[in-house]
């Protein structure tokens, strides 16, 4: 096979030509469109709740003490918080938040023990990524709590004076991002990823299996129209409604719900058009797969449950046994997800969304394999 | 076209199977350019899944051989560009118009003119005026006008034509053949599937296939002679009485009524002249010997594949 059998730009233009004058006529589609962004936001406008533990945790210790160790211990059996990291200065806890490495940072003052010794009443920080505040907010109670439980548990002897009464010291919370915890903020850019998802591989999901179905596909194996030119021809027009999609949400979250927004528009598109292109993979992969429609919407949605479930929208990520979060990791979905929230509530830029841009685009070069692989040049 | 141009088609021992169905055996044929070959046979005897192989959507079990000089196995791509191929069933877009299925095809070929092709191809089918009506709004013999102007759109070397005209009223089909055999004396070759034995008789060559196999090839000259058959006809009244009657009769191979007259065909011609003139006698009839037409032979040929499908007589 020549490189003009493989790809011709031309042939390419008259599939996507094509395409779009199907896509036209289909009223149905055309509704799903529109109509599907709506009706789901509406219905998952309200909070989902959970109580996720071993969330990740990086300490800033700049006073190395006794009280100090046991209020790590205490945060530890508390369940919640896993202590992954050490961290060396203040940026580098910000940073780590804002990627997403971390979801608390503790920090201990330098003067902390001296101040407590002195009955001053000090404070530690907590630093919380409440952008997802159903995630966060057990976290918090018990870490507010355990002031009193740590210093009932070790401030004996000589330091009992220190134990009776009101807490010796306190935990100051600061929360970054969502600071009102105000779970919309959370759910309505997670449905995004989701109402994306459910429309773009269900409708490419479709595009193959009916022209089989339909008996135009012996026409178009006839023709010199390559398997590359025919499912990324078919692709064009979804990209359209994906990004239409995206700005119907993105309206609806500034209007109805009034999620804050506090990055680039620009970047936020382009992370969309990489999550949009992820799923019209999977859809198109799907097609090549299924032999009549009904199978291809049988497998849209077998791959549309785990993302629903696993890839952090509707239950904590950190929530999830560690084989799930495997599972999760490798779906565009909660990588878009992230990326979202990033964007939206966090204000991240290129180099905090980095980490979650390049496993889509691995995800979208393998399926795309996969999808050409399977596509099947001959009736046989 | 000169001597020395390779066939359209040249093709041996092709052989598929579906799971354990073996649909097409052992087939071997050649299509010289400018010719165009008749591919007869009964429902379901293999003739899509030959087309198939031919123009590289369907890939042979075993054999070989080339389309337009290019290797079927190997070069399906260079193939695609140079054939028309006309599905069985119709397999445009019907939720595209006149028009922008044409424009789609010429687009997929490359052409270069490409809206005079298709305003030529829509002069061609009468059909300027409908341009933009969608082609799932045309009745049946419209649409088999649309797939056959679409497939010739590109101006392939070599036409495959699955049963082009099922469907298609008396006159269309008319105007269809003139349109084939301009094609040809173009140097255009064609492969025609057909059920009509008027058709049959308008190939330069014939093949018939039963069950997968190829029982005869040739000028539909060679293929009556090749089966050295008898024939009578009777004409008259109550002729089905007749028929049954002679069924079975030694000499006797097969009788078919047409309209008010009766065919009786067999292979034993001393024998058969025997019983036909007896039985007519009998019934007060005349009978004369004729010469076996190309139907005689095919329903023959099809009674001895062991298929009870008949052909249409036109």
């Amino acid at each position: 096979m020549s490189g003009r059998d493989w790809f011709s730009v031309r042939r390419w233009w008259s599939v996507v030509r094509k395409e779009f004058l199907q896509l036209r006529r289909d009223r149905i589609t055309f509704a799903m469109i529109v109509g599907i962004p709506i009706m789901q936001l509406a219905l998952f406008g309200f909070a989902i709740n959970s109580d996720p533990r071993h969330l990740l945790t990086g300490v800033l210790i700049e006073d190395h003490s006794e009280f100090t160790r046991s209020f790590v211990a205490g945060m530890k059996a508390s369940g919640y918080f896993d202590i992954v990291a050490e961290l060396p200065d203040e940026e580098a806890a910000r940073a780590a938040l804002a990627r997403g490495a971390l979801q608390f940072v503790l920090t201990v003052p330098p003067d902390f023990s001296r101040r407590l010794l002195r009955g001053e009443r000090p404070a530690l920080l907590l630093e919380a990524d409440a952008t997802d505040p159903a995630a966060t907010g057990n976290a918090i109670a018990a870490a507010l709590h355990l002031p009193q439980s740590v210093a009932a548990k070790d401030f004996t002897g000589p330091l009992a004076r220190l134990a009776g009464g009101q807490p010796p010291f306190e935990v100051r919370l600061h929360s970054l991002y969502n600071p009102e915890g105000i779970t919309q903020y959370f759910i309505v850019p997670g449905i995004m990823g989701v109402i994306l998802s459910m429309t773009l591989v269900l409708m490419t999901g479709l595009a193959i299996t009916r022209e089989r179905e339909r008996g135009t596909m012996e026409n178009l194996l006839a023709m010199p129209v390559s398997p590359l030119e025919v499912m990324s021809g078919k692709m064009v027009p979804y990209i359209f409604i994906g990004l239409i999609q995206v700005s119907i949400i993105l309206l609806a979250a500034a209007l109805m719900f009034h999620v804050p927004f506090e990055g680039s528009l620009l970047t936020f598109y382009c992370a969309a058009l990489f999550f949009i292109a992820g799923n019209l993979t999977v859809g198109i992969s799907l097609s090549s797969l299924a032999q009549n429609q009904l199978q291809a919407m049988q497998l849209t949605m077998f791959y549309f449950l785990p993302n629903i479930l696993l890839s952090g929208f509707m239950f904590p990520f950190q929530g999830m046994p560690r084989w799930a979060r495997w599972i999760g990791e490798v779906l565009p979905l909660t990588h878009f997800n992230r990326l979202v929230r990033g964007i939206m509530l966090k204000g991240n830029g290129w180099p905090d969304l980095w980490s979650d841009v390049w496993p889509i685009g691995l995800f979208i070069v393998l399926v795309m394999f996969v999808a050409l692989r399977f596509y099947r040049r001959t009736l046989d | 076209m000169s001597a020395g141009a390779p066939p359209a088609i040249d093709v041996r021992g092709l052989n598929k199977s579906f799971g354990a169905k073996h649909v097409v055996t052992d087939l071997s044929l050649k299509v010289q350019p400018g010719e165009i070959f008749g591919f007869l046979g009964p429902n379901g005897s293999g003739k899509t899944t030959s087309i198939r192989m031919l123009c590289g959507l369907l890939t042979p079990d075993r054999g070989s051989g080339t389309c337009l000089g290019y290797d079927i196995l190997r070069e399906s791509a260079a193939i695609k560009r140079n054939v028309g191929y006309m599905t069985q069933r119709f397999s445009f877009w019907e939720d595209l118009s006149i028009r922008e299925n044409l424009d789609f095809v010429a687009r997929v070929y490359l052409m270069p003119q490409r809206d005079a092709a298709v305003r030529r191809a829509l002069e061609g089918l009468r059909l300027a005026d409908r341009a933009e009506q969608l082609a799932g709004e045309l009745s049946g013999g419209w649409k088999q006008r649309l797939a056959l102007a679409a497939c010739m759109l590109h101006q392939p070397r070599l036409l495959l034509l699955d049963e082009p005209t099922a469907g298609v009223d008396p006159t269309a089909r008319r105007d269809f053949w003139e349109e084939l055999h301009r094609l040809c004396a173009l140097g255009i070759s064609v492969l025609v599937s057909t059920h009509y034995m008027d058709e049959a008789e308008r190939c330069h060559k014939l093949a018939f296939i039963a069950h997968g196999r190829l029982l005869v090839q040739g000028s539909a000259a060679e293929v009556v002679h090749s089966q050295r058959l008898a024939t009578w006809s009777i004409q008259g009244e109550r002729l089905a009485e007749l028929a049954d009657r002679l069924q079975g009769e030694p000499g006797v191979d097969q009788t078919v009524v047409f309209g008010s007259s009766l065919h009786v065909t067999g292979h034993d011609a001393a024998a058969l002249g025997q019983a036909v003139t007896g039985a007519a006698r009998a019934a007060g009839l005349h009978a004369a010997p004729i010469d076996t037409g190309i139907e005689d032979v095919f329903i023959y040929l099809m009674n001895k594949s062991g298929t009870a499908e008949q052909p249409v007589a036109s």
